[in-house]
């Protein structure tokens, strides 16, 4: 079970959003190991919510993007609105190999090319997919908590 | 009555943030702290507003008079202090009405985007708008025989006096009845899940899904404050102790701040330990549920005649 | 009383007026060129005025008789009434005409209606016949509340039926389900005079004479007076709408032209309710309990049915007239109540539910006098009242898409609209009922409380979807994509509707005084409600101030922006993409219809609604599993409808085809039914004597 959390984040987070985050994730085409992982992230055990990170429903309402997976051409369009459709200040976390570089699916005829191609990406976390653990430090790492 | 206001206004968040925290404690999570929901208005009053093509005049306008109307109740309810500059304008019809007014914006607001999920949300909020509009009056015809008004402050006073009086079926199927209808206009579990992320299930997130930064700031803040002030009336109306009355000093003012505080912190802390054992029914069942509460609002009517 | 003649007056000038030759439209003339036909034809045709010039002037006159009318009607309420009897204008009886508070206050209602429906209609470009009949339709009106005899009554009440016969037939031409919708009206209609003659004929019978004077005092049996009201009441009923006798209401209504839906509905229903009041409460002065418990369950059963209905509704007008179902069947809860007190002995109580019920009325009269010139707009600027086939209007006609907001917060009884004043008077007077009347109230008063919460509910959801859905989001219908802003005119009497609606909405307090003469005049009990900025009742304790519950909600709207503006940091509002979960526009077809925001209520109440739903499948020829074409429909029919009238018009049809074979051309055999008939006659009167 989670306790809260004992120290400080390392970083002092981004001073516009002062310790609360809503996320929107955007499936751009992932193999779902990563929605496996962002679901552990939200669970019981590793508790996001405790340093003020949140899952919402709408763009609209979302600070920051969690985008996993290689973006595929019939998500590139949607990923570009998605991102239009959130409101300043707005940032976005490439999530796994396959959200920063496409990873093993690098030149595939579907794939359009990594999220940082599509949108500026502010946070990439690394891994195939990456633990639970580095997803809470890129988190923390934007709610300063 | 300021006092009374600010304390909703202040408190609010901070009672959505302690049932989110004893739903995160039962669920085994530790919880984002009780101040979470006041962080989360911060940074959305930081963030930009937005106007989302297509949309005019209402959509803006809604979220004010959302808010306009909880604050009006607010003043008018008796929550902390029975003694209210509004005692005698709003009685307990206005107040239900007003709080009618605040959802219709909402949904009008939904509507005005021409989205087909704020069409559904304001059709789903104003069917249960419709179901809960007479329980709510029969409740209130009930609780209003014993003291002969509608008014708001005499009925907190009258049984604020006479303590036995709650000790009634009139009294406990009212109640029921009325904390039915309370799950149902703050959108709590089981009529509404209030963190759905799946927009085919929602009813009062599914009209706000346009609204972005201040404009859903002032929602959520006024969705918080909906809900603080409806589990206060029902404390009010069926637990009214420490309430102050006209002339009240500071330290029985300060006596009702902390009564009015943990009354609505005990209420709402049942509602989210029961939101985790619970799950949302399917839209269609909730008219049995809504309808069943009618039934308690009629049957408490009767009994008051009856059993007088 | 010269000012009620002068309001009659202008309105037979405006008929005249109407009937002026006219000079072809100008349109019809070939600009520029000379019309054939010499100097002399020319003057001739100059110094007629043109179908426009009429137009104005005879909407001009019309609209100043109904403020005469209006003022006239005030002066009777605040006391200055007046008596006439004029033995040479009719046979028999002649005609006697008075104007008491009761009567004053449905003149005073006609009178401020027909100022805004006859305003409204000067822009509208009404056909001749039209014209014509409005004027007469509306001295009709002002002749029925100020009647004060059998003869003058009956006189006024035909002369209405009549002429709004003739105005719901006016564009036939146009939409053959005009005639259809005439006919049911008619027949209804006469339906209900011929029992109002019956019962007021047999009522005269038992008097010494045909004035309201003297049948006050006409000594009956409690059979009699049992039987007249009765009758009576099914004729007025019939006239207010009242289930099951509405099936005229929501066929006529959109029949009518855009200006006269509101006289028919913000004014001629009213007659109904005075009717009832006159006859039941003044004329025979009460009754017993069980006739005002009819009273009130045909009302509260009216106000559902109707509020139902109206939830289900996609033509607009259709939508307005079953909410004047609706808000007749409150008006009759309020008689009712009223009437049931009064047997009791609760005077107070009866004159607070009398109270609420003609505010009721007025109330009414003005949102729906706004509501249904907004509908006719709309229906003038897109073509259509198909709410589904509407939307976006509120770009394309700004004032219009305001002033309807005005009237839909009205009609659906929030704070701070007119509506809810008059049914927290209501609510108030039959939740204090309780401890006053015995097992019957107990039963009665919750369940009528009941009906009028669910009535609300119901119609706050009925009000959104015809708003919201009407006139917000796109336009979703090339009528609506077109849509342009009414003209000037049109707008100016909806704008003089909608601030007497909002006049009414923050200021009962100043027009109470005034109905509670018409009250105390059929039920004499002192004044039920006092105050200045605050309503208070004076039996019981109860208050509520609709100013400052609106000054509160203002005060509130101002400053809770004000508070956002001043923490806020970015100020710029973004424009952006409606957010369509990333795929392609949200095109009009993904919006909620008027169809799709009632479903969910629709399911709810299934078992009421008997919605009836088809779905047509057509395979492609060359095998049944691959689907070209699926059609579904759904509709939900008026269930009184289909299962009392249809069954009535299928026997009286078969009753009549069976008939014709009596008449087969013979005359031999018509000779033989002669014969025969007279034998019968014959023997039956030996049989007698």
């Amino acid at each position: 079970m989670a306790e809260p959390p004992l120290e400080r984040a390392k970083s002092p987070g981004v001073p516009e959003l002062a310790g609360s985050v809503q996320i929107r994730h955007v499936d751009a085409g992932s193999c779902n190991g990563c929605e496996v992982e962002i679901a552990s992230v939200f669970g019981p055990v590793y508790d996001a919510e405790r340093y003020g990170a949140r899952l919402v429903a709408s763009p609209r309402h979302a600070d920051a993007l969690l985008v996993t997976g290689p973006v595929t051409r019939n998500m590139e369009m949607a990923l570009r609105r998605t991102y239009e459709a959130v409101p300043e200040p707005r940032r976005v976390i490439a999530l796994g190999d396959c959200a920063r570089d496409c990873g093993v699916f690098a030149g595939a005829y579907g794939v359009a090319g990594a999220v940082g191609d599509v949108v500026p990406v502010d946070v990439e976390v690394p891994g195939c997919p990456p633990p639970p653990e580095a997803i809470i430090e890129a988190l923390r790492g934007m709610t300063g908590r | 009555m300021v006092l009374q206001l600010l304390v909703v206004a202040a408190g609010a968040p901070l009672l959505v943030g302690l049932m989110r925290q004893i739903r995160a404690r039962l669920e085994g999570r530790a919880g984002a702290g009780v101040r979470q929901p006041w962080r989360d208005l911060r940074k959305l009053v930081r963030k930009e507003a937005i106007a989302p093509h297509g949309t005019g005049w209402l959509f803006r306008a809604a979220p004010p008079l959302l808010a306009g109307t909880t604050l009006v109740v607010a003043a008018a309810v008796p929550l902390v202090t029975a003694d209210s500059p509004l005692d005698g304008v709003a009685d307990l019809f206005a107040v239900a009405a007003l709080l009618a007014l605040g959802s219709v914006a909402l949904a009008l607001g939904g509507l005005d985007t021409g989205t087909a999920f704020g069409g559904m949300g304001a059709s789903r909020e104003m069917t249960v708008l419709a179901l809960v509009e007479p329980t709510i009056l029969l409740a209130v015809f009930a609780l209003s025989i014993r003291v002969g008004t509608t008014d708001l402050g005499a009925i907190v006073i009258a049984t604020a006096s006479s303590p036995l009086s709650l000790i009634s079926p009139v009294s406990l199927l009212a109640a029921v009845a009325l904390a039915v209808v309370t799950i149902a206009e703050s959108g709590r579990i089981p009529v509404d899940n209030p963190s759905t992320h799946l927009e085919l299930t929602m009813i009062h997130e599914a009209m706000i899904l346009e609204y972005a930064g201040p404009d859903l700031a002032l929602i959520e803040w006024a969705s918080a404050m909906r809900l603080t002030v409806m589990l206060g009336l029902f404390a009010g109306l069926f637990a009214p102790f420490g309430i102050a009355t006209a002339g009240a000093g500071p330290i029985a003012l300060l006596v009702a701040v902390v009564a009015f505080a943990v009354k609505v912190a005990l209420l709402g802390g049942v509602l989210a330990a029961g939101e985790v054992f619970m799950a949302k029914l399917r839209l269609f069942r909730i008219p049995e549920l809504l309808a069943g509460s009618f039934l308690m609002a009629l049957l408490a009517v009767a009994a008051s005649f009856f059993l007088a | 009383m010269t000012l009620y003649a002068w309001a009659l007056g202008l309105c037979l000038a405006a008929a005249l007026v109407a009937l002026l030759p006219t000079r072809a439209p100008a349109v019809l003339r070939p600009t520029g060129a000379p019309a054939a036909g010499g100097a002399v034809a020319e003057r001739v045709r100059a110094a007629t005025p043109t179908v426009g010039a009429i137009t104005v002037v005879g909407g001009a006159v019309t609209a100043a008789a109904g403020a005469l009318a209006a003022v006239a009607g005030v002066r009777a309420m605040l006391g200055h009434g007046w008596s006439a009897w004029l033995p040479d204008l009719l046979p028999l009886g002649g005609v006697r005409l008075a104007l008491d508070p009761l009567g004053g206050l449905f003149t005073a209602v006609t009178g401020g209606v027909t100022v805004c429906a006859a305003i409204h209609g000067i822009g509208s470009g009404p056909a001749r016949a039209t014209r014509v009949v409005v004027p007469l339709f509306v001295a009709a009106l002002l002749l029925v509340p100020a009647a004060d005899g059998v003869g003058a009554f009956l006189f006024g009440w035909e002369l209405m039926a009549m002429t709004s016969l003739l105005l719901v037939l006016a564009e036939h031409r146009e939409r053959p389900s005009v005639r259809k919708a005439a006919l049911w009206y008619a027949v209804m209609t006469h339906l209900g005079l011929v029992t109002i003659l019956c019962g007021l004929c047999y009522l005269a019978a038992g008097a010494v004479g045909d004035g309201f004077d003297q049948l006050r005092v006409a000594e009956l049996s409690p059979a009699a007076r049992n039987v007249i009201f009765l009758t009576t009441l099914a004729g007025f009923a019939a006239k207010a709408g009242i289930v099951p006798l509405h099936v005229w209401l929501p066929r006529a209504y959109p029949a009518a032209p855009g200006h006269v839906s509101p006289l028919m509905s913000g004014a001629m229903v009213n007659m109904g309710v005075y009717g009832v009041v006159r006859v039941g409460l003044d004329l025979l002065r009460g009754g017993p309990v069980w006739w005002w418990w009819i009273v009130l369950a045909l009302g509260a059963l009216s106000a559902l049915y109707g509020v139902l209905h109206a939830a289900m509704a996609t033509d607009l007008k259709r939508l307005l007239g079953y909410s004047s179902t609706e808000n007749m069947g409150l008006v009759l809860i309020g008689v009712g109540a009223a009437g049931f007190f009064a047997a009791d002995g609760a005077g107070p109580l009866a004159a607070l539910a009398l109270t609420a019920a003609l505010l009721h009325v007025v109330n009414h009269a003005a949102f729906k006098t706004l509501l249904f010139q907004a509908a006719g707009s709309v229906q003038r600027a897109t073509g259509t009242r198909d709410l589904d086939a509407l939307g976006g209007l509120r770009t394309r006609m700004p004032y219009t898409t305001a002033l309807f907001a005005i009237g839909a917060l009205c009609a659906s009884a929030l704070p701070p609209g007119n509506g809810f004043v008059s049914e927290w008077l209501l609510l108030q007077s039959l939740i204090h009922a309780l401890p006053a009347s015995g097992v019957a109230g107990a039963v009665t008063m919750p369940l009528a409380v009941g009906a009028i919460a669910l009535t609300a509910g119901l119609a706050v959801a009925t009000f959104v979807k015809a708003f919201g859905v009407g006139f917000l989001a796109r336009p979703r219908g090339p009528g609506a994509e077109r849509a342009a802003e009414s003209p000037r005119t049109a707008i100016y009497g909806m704008a003089l509707a909608a601030a007497a609606c909002l006049f009414l909405a923050l200021n009962p307090t100043l027009v109470l005084p005034a109905l509670t003469e018409a009250v105390t005049e059929v039920i004499p009990a002192g004044r039920p409600v006092t105050g200045e900025v605050t309503l208070r009742l004076t039996t019981i304790t109860g208050s509520i101030s609709p100013i400052l519950i609106a000054l509160a909600l203002a005060g509130a709207m101002v400053a809770v922006p004000a508070l956002v503006g001043a923490v806020a940091t970015r100020r710029v509002r973004r424009a952006a993409r409606l957010w369509d979960c990333g795929a392609g526009p949200v095109s009009a077809r993904m919006e909620y219809t008027a169809t799709s925001f009632a479903e969910p209520l629709q399911r709810v109440f299934v078992d009421a609604l008997q919605p009836e739903s088809a779905i047509d499948v057509t395979a492609v020829k060359e095998s049944a599993y691959l689907v070209r074409r699926v059609r579904f429909r759904a509709r939900v029919p008026d269930r009184v409808e289909r299962r009392l009238y249809e069954p009535v018009l299928a026997a009286a049809v078969r009753l009549g085809t069976g008939a014709r074979r009596l008449a087969d051309g013979s005359v031999h055999r018509y000779l033989s039914y002669g014969f025969y008939a007279l034998t019968g006659v014959l023997i039956v009167l030996a049989v007698i004597s």
